[in-house]
Parts: structure tokens; sequence; C-alpha cells
């Protein structure tokens, strides 16, 4: 018997129970669809993640103030320590680093923001005018901090959407009117294009004023709380941290770098970190499918197994009319992978519209890798031989007497 | 020339540590172009006999000879070989694939065989017409009468044109008047050449046959001729 005939054959053996083949398909139905639809959004929620993360600046590097582990064990709160300062930030800057295109020392506590009648409690950041190419800002009206503002100490601030619309109300520009911060009177110079909010705050919920008029006339400080870099490319980011860190042990005096009185974080470790966190939710997501793809071929083999039964004498009679023990095999493994295979391509096109329904729901972007769909077919294929071997070896080890006698 | 030569067959089935002899030592041959029937009570062994005649068990001891090819201690695959070319069943319950259509039927030891599948369907719809089903080739098992379910099966068995036809209680399942049909049927079979040998237990059927091998306890009781068989 050659191979189309078995598969044609295998084909009018599944349509003889319509219902009895739907009913053991649609496990694997709902096994591939259900690996399918979640591997897919757990993709989009990694590939979310990373556009937001890649929106914080492109090659970015924040050196914070306060050592990873002191000596004693003991690690300060994040931006608790007061170790870095503008004269820092300047140093980098004029060292004219190749690794290093852009150097943004900030300055950010919250405060309460007030105009007029509203008040809001709000992130204020001093900044240099470097920061909107260090972090991709632009400027939706008005202009940002410049450099004569800093140097002059002046009181103007650069708002972000949110804060607009929560102190002047929505679709209103308020470029020239007055703000209090800390009670100290502001001329509110210019308005941020929105970011959307994502991940790590709410980048569009911020005051930027100039970092000399933070540090002196708002908050009475002499230290900052980050500088930001910007990496000329990506493949300089471990050349810009060494220069970096270098010329600061050397500012600060320290010669152990294991005692140094700052930590670097770049980018591409928060990169690293959220995708592999990302990475395990995909992975916890495709551990449940997979269990009820699991759930889907045993119950394949549960049916097989009932089939076989039932055909008992038509298995013998075959045999007796000269089946050999491998074409009875092949007879129903081929029945049982018809059966996964076709249950697999019908999950995966559910798999594909459940996905791209959530998706678009929770505006995810929507993808669907060819991966997924190829490794759909594969198992469900797989799992067509794996569940159906047994059945198919029960089959073809029964005797023909036997099976011939069976009622 | 002997189509089959059985000699000092023995089998035992060892059950636990009580051996039951199920043959005790059988010897007879056919002649190509017999008619042979085989009977005996039940229990008497001859549904073992026909197993080890059908290829479908082997003998504890003895040997079995079948168209020049002796049928020992072969393997399973080689088993199912004989019994696809040189054998060709006829069951008391027909065993037709259910809801498949009698031209498959006939068809299905020649897929087995691997035969061209232009070649099966003219060699099936030839047989059809023999058996007197030349109009029945598209109905399926379960839309055919027991007397023309067996005659399905006779056409099936002839397919392979095998060295013998082997019927088992043939007409076990078919009202008489069909079963006479069916008896008519082997006898043509047999002026064509064709070797047939029958179990049964009943008499009437027997008669049909050339010759009747009374077979009691696993043993050969009496072997008795009948003449050229029952005229028509």
């Amino acid at each position: 018997m050659n191979f189309s005939e078995l598969i044609a054959s295998s084909f009018e053996a599944l349509k003889l129970n319509k219902v009895r083949t739907a009913l053991a398909g649609l496990g694997i139905v709902i096994g591939i669809g259900a690996v399918i639809a979640l591997v897919s959004l757990g993709q989009a929620t990694q590939q979310s993640v990373q556009n937001s993360i890649e929106g914080l600046g492109a090659n970015l590097i924040t050196i914070i103030p306060g050592s990873q582990a002191t000596a004693g064990g003991v690690q300060g709160g994040f931006g608790t320590s007061e170790t870095l300062t503008l004269d820092d930030a300047n140093a980098i800057a004029s060292a004219n680093f190749p690794s290093i295109s852009q150097v943004s020392p900030e300055l950010s506590r919250r405060a309460q923001v007030t105009a007029g009648k509203n008040n809001t409690n709000t992130s204020i950041i001093g900044v240099t005018p470097t920061y909107p190419a260090v972090h991709n800002v632009t400027m939706d009206s008005g202009t940002f901090i410049t450099a004569s503002d800093v140097a002059s100490n002046r009181e103007v601030a650069v708002l972000g959407p949110t804060v607009v619309s929560d102190l002047f109300g929505t679709g209103v520009d308020p470029t020239g009117q007055s703000i209090r911060i800390n009670k100290i009177p502001f001329t509110v110079i210019g308005v941020t294009v929105s970011k959307g909010g994502t991940g790590f705050g709410n980048q569009d919920d911020t005051v930027f004023i100039p970092i000399t008029t933070a540090q002196k006339t708002v908050f009475g400080v002499n230290y900052i709380s980050d500088i930001s870099l910007s990496a000329s490319s990506s493949n300089d980011m471990t050349q810009a941290e060494n220069d970096a860190g270098y010329l600061l042990l050397r500012l600060h005096k320290i010669s152990n770098p294991q005692s140094a009185d700052f930590s670097m974080v770049s980018q591409s470790d928060i990169l690293s970190t959220a995708s592999s966190v990302t990475g395990t939710f995909t992975a916890l997501l495709a551990g449940i499918a997979a269990i009820s793809l699991l759930v889907g071929g045993i119950g394949i083999m549960n049916i097989m197994l009932v089939t076989v039964i039932e055909r008992t004498r038509e298995i013998g009679l075959r045999k007796a009319l000269g089946a050999k023990d491998n074409t009875v095999i092949q007879q129903f493994l081929i029945e049982s992978i018809i059966l996964t295979i076709g249950g697999g391509v019908v999950g995966m096109i559910l798999g594909i519209i459940l996905s791209y329904i959530i998706s678009t729901a929770i505006s995810l972007p929507f993808t669907i890798s060819l991966t997924s769909i190829a490794l759909a077919i594969g198992v469900s294929g797989g799992i067509g031989i794996l569940f159906g071997w047994y059945p198919a070896k029960k089959a073809a080890d029964l005797s023909p007497i036997e099976a011939l006698r069976y009622e | 020339m002997d189509q089959i030569s059985v000699s000092n067959v023995s089998k035992i089935y060892k059950t636990g540590d009580v051996d039951t002899t199920a043959l005790d030592n059988v010897s007879f041959s056919v002649k190509k172009g017999e008619f042979v029937a085989i009977m005996g009570p039940s229990g008497s062994g001859k549904s073992t006999l026909m197993h080890i005649l059908g290829a479908l068990d082997t003998p504890t001891s003895g040997t079995y000879i079948l168209d020049g090819e002796q049928v020992g201690k072969l393997s399973k695959d080689k088993l199912a070989e004989i019994r696809n070319r040189k054998i060709g069943f006829v069951f008391q319950a027909f065993n037709l694939l259910p809801r498949t259509t009698a031209l498959k039927n006939v068809e299905l030891p020649m897929t087995y065989a691997g035969v061209d599948k232009d070649e099966r369907i003219k060699r099936a719809e030839e047989l059809l017409k023999e058996v007197g089903l030349g109009d029945r080739m598209d109905h399926t098992s379960n839309q055919l009468s027991g007397g023309q379910m067996q005659r399905v099966a006779i056409a099936r068995a002839l397919s392979m044109n095998p060295a013998i036809i082997l019927a088992d209680e043939p007409t076990g399942n078919i009202s008489s008047a069909q079963s006479d049909e069916i008896m008519h049927i082997f006898q043509n079979l047999q002026k064509q050449g064709h070797t047939i040998v029958m179990i049964t237990h009943e008499p009437s059927v027997a008669r049909w046959a050339e010759r009747v091998i009374h077979i009691k306890d696993g043993k050969i009781e009496k072997e008795e001729g009948n003449g050229k068989g029952r005229k028509k």
C-alpha cells in the first residue's frame, strides 16, 4: 500500500465518525491556539517594554550616587547619597571623550506646583540644555532651557503635557504664564511633546527648570541626583562607562573601583533585565499553554485507543488479508497525525485571531513569529506520533485469530 | 500434485502447567483443484486446523507445505505475505470493512500486495461481476444482504488468485436459500480449477464437497469420498 493511499484511507476512517474526530482534534485546537496566542502576547509585551525603555534615550548611561554594595554590606537607597556634583558632570563634558556624545546632569525631586487656584505634586527636574538630546525630548511649543538660563539662574520652567493639563486644563498654551514651585514664581517658556506614560514613571508629568536654579533657589542643595550620558553609538557603551567611571574615580580620589561612591546603569542593563523578566513571563504563559497541549495529546491517545478496540475485528481482517504489522502501525499513526496536524492548523488560525483581538483591545503591537507557526505544526505532528504510537503498536500486536473472534 | 500437504502436525496450547492438545499428529493432503470439507463437532480441533492451514498460526510440530512452500516457523511478516498471496479467506461473519463499498472491499488484498490502482479496480469489477454483483459494486457493506456480503467476500478471496480458498462455515450466517447459491459459486470455482478447503459442522453443507475429512478430539477420525460431490 503506497503512502498516498494510506493517507486517503486514513481520511476515510476519520470521516466515518465525524463527531468523534472533531472532539479528539478539539484538544489540540485549544492547546495550539493557547500556545500561539499566549506566546504572541508575551512577545508583544516584550516589544512594548523594549520600545518604552529605548524611548528613555538612545544609548543611555546613568550615573547615580552611592555604591552598589558598601563595605559594611549596607546599601543606600537609590539617589540618596550626595556624592555627585555639577563639577563632576562638567569634568566629563570637558574631557571630550570620543565615546560620549552628550552629558546631562540632573537634579530631580518632587515638589508642589501651583498656578492660580490649581496645584499638583509633580516631579521637578533641574536640567541643562543637553537634556533633550540625551532623553529624546522634543518641544511642542516654546523653547527648552538654554545655557544662559542655567548660567543666570533664571526662574523659567518647561512643562510636560500632563502638568499643563493639571494646571491649565487641556488645549491651553501656557507659554508666558506664571507658576509657583515651592512658592517661588517661575515663567513658563515651553511645553514638551507627550512621550506616553509607560513603565518607568510618567515622563509627561514633569517640570524642567535650570539645574542651577533647582540647586540654589528651589531645593538649596549643592549636589545633583544623577548624570545621564549619551554614548556615541551602541558599540561605545562599555567604553563610555569606562571613560566616565575612571574619570570620576580620579576626581573623587578613589583608587579601588570596588569602593566607588557612585554606580552606573546602562540602558542595555535595563533592557536585558526587562527582557529577561518579560522572557520569563512569556515562558510561563507558554508553559501553561503547553499543559493544555499535553492534555490534548492524551485526549488523542484516549480516542485512538478506543478506536483500536472498536476496530479490533477490522484489524484482524486486515492482518488476515495480508497487512503486515508495519502497515497497521502506519495506518493508525497517520490517522493520529492527520488528527493532530489538522487540529494544529485550526488552533493556529484561532490563536492568531485571538492574539490579534487581544492585542488590539489593549493596544499592544500585534506580532506573529514564523517560528511559533512552524513550532505549532511541528509540535502537533510530534504529538500525533508520540501519543499515536502506543495505540498503533497495540493494534499491530493484536493476534489476527483473537482479533477476528472479537465480538 | 499436492496443493496442501500436512504431515504429523500437532498443536499444543500451554496454559500455566497444563498442556492442551488441540491437534494430535494430523496428516492429510489436498490435490490441486480438489474441493475438501473438514467436518467435526465444536472442540474437535477444526478451528485450530483452519488457523494453521490459513497461516494465521504455526504448528507446534510437524510440517505444512502449501503450494510448494513450507509454512512452518516463519516470521509474522512472512506469514502475512503468504496469507496475502496464497490464501483466500471466506469467513462465517463475512468480515467486510464496515461502511465501505463492495469494490473497495474486493480491492483490499490487492492494495496490500501493492497492485496498481487501475489494475486493482479492473480486477475487482471483473470478480464482482463473476459472483453476480455487477450492479452493486458501489453499495456499502451495510446495504447488502447476507448472501450478497458473502459473495463480496468470495470475490475478495479470489482477488489475489490464491493457491487455496479457505472457507470457514461460509453459510453459517446466511438463510438456507441463499446458502445454496453460495455453495453453487464454490462448485463453479472448483470447476474453474480452484482448490477449496471448507470447514463446517453441517453435513448438508459438507455434501457439496468431493471429499470429507472428519476430525474429532484433534485426530482424523475418517475420510470419505462424496463421489463427484453433489450434483447441481
